[in-house]
């Protein structure tokens, strides 16, 4: 075996063992009319969404049509900033790139106004005090620092009011 | 909603993997750091570079490791006149099949010539090493092949 040929590096870097190989992918994200909208939304403070004109229910994000009846939604509507927790999530589990300090809540919020829920992050709460039902209200980041992104609403937080009843959220769970 | 409107933006997905290299790879990316080529004994005394931890006929676990290189031979080649973001080197290179002096199969990496003109199979290339600084146990410390004797 030849030994001396084989070399262990110097002494202060010692053998390579490990290598990093990472995997990337670069996109080009155009999001396209629909989305454009919702996300200038953001930029303003605001939650924009779309009606379907043939079964009235209202998207946000919309993507541009109904994925239900196939037609554009051309109605653009302004969405409250209040809402409702469907359901949630506590997460105590730490992994690799998490930004947000453990254990945090995150949940799939209704605006009112709104057909379809999206995923919030809920904060000024303790986690084992979230529910089902519970009102909460967006808290946007300062109005210098408002962007065409998601990272313009800094969380959502309780509004104080009584929980909304099951009745009104039962078909978006 | 104009045109001008509508948003773009550059988006990256990332998974930051990191691999073991194993005690014959290990040893390969070790010696390129150090600016030396190693490769592996097979069953049949073929040197194996880079090398496996296997032969890759017999399966057998390979021999011992035997320093090669640093010069070569070019047994196929391809030309590239528009290098990408992801290739080795920004200006045009070729990228190339190279048999290293005592190593029985052949090595890929980017031969830095000036034209195609300047590369035939058959022609002797040797490695040219990024500065030991620069070094990080990896194929990319080899800078990139040159034409031996050339002006490099």
């Amino acid at each position: 075996m030849a030994d001396d040929l084989i070399t262990d590096g110097s002494a202060d870097l010692g053998p390579v063992t490990t290598l990093a190989t990472p995997i990337r992918l670069d996109f080009e994200f155009t999001p396209g009319i629909a989305q454009s909208r919702f996300l200038r939304g953001l930029e303003q403070g605001k939650f924009m969404g779309q009606r379907c004109p043939s079964c009235n229910q209202v998207y946000v994000p919309s993507r541009g049509s109904c994925p239900t009846d196939g037609v554009p939604t051309t109605e653009d509507v302004l969405l409250a900033n209040v809402g409702t927790v469907t359901t949630y999530c506590v997460v105590n589990v730490p992994f690799a790139g998490q930004s947000i300090e453990i254990p945090y809540i995150c949940a799939q919020v209704l605006l009112d106004g709104a057909n379809v829920s999206f995923m919030g992050l809920i904060q000024e709460i303790p986690t084992d005090q979230i529910r089902m039902g519970m009102r909460v209200e967006a808290v946007w980041v300062d109005e210098s620092d408002l962007t065409p992104s998601l990272a313009s609403v800094r969380y959502f937080r309780p509004t104080g009011e009584p929980d909304a009843d099951y009745d009104t959220y039962k078909e978006y769970l | 909603m104009a045109d001008s409107e509508v948003l773009h933006a550059e988006h990256r997905l990332e998974y930051p993997y990191s691999r073991s290299t194993g005690p014959i790879i290990g040893a390969f990316l070790t010696g390129l750091r150090d600016g030396k080529f190693f490769g592996a004994t097979g069953t049949d005394g073929t040197i194996i570079v880079p090398p496996t931890e296997y032969d890759p006929i017999t399966s057998d676990d390979v021999g011992e490791l035997v320093e090669v290189g640093p010069g070569g031979v070019i047994e196929s080649w391809a030309w590239v006149s528009n290098p990408l973001r992801k290739h080795p080197r920004a200006t045009p290179f070729a990228w190339a099949l190279i048999r290293l002096d005592g190593a029985g199969t052949a090595m890929l990496h980017a031969v830095d010539a000036a034209g195609p003109d300047d590369l035939a199979t058959g022609t002797r290339v040797t490695a040219k090493f990024r500065p030991v600084a620069e070094r990080t146990g990896s194929m990319s410390d080899i800078e990139a092949f040159v034409v031996e004797g050339g002006a490099a």
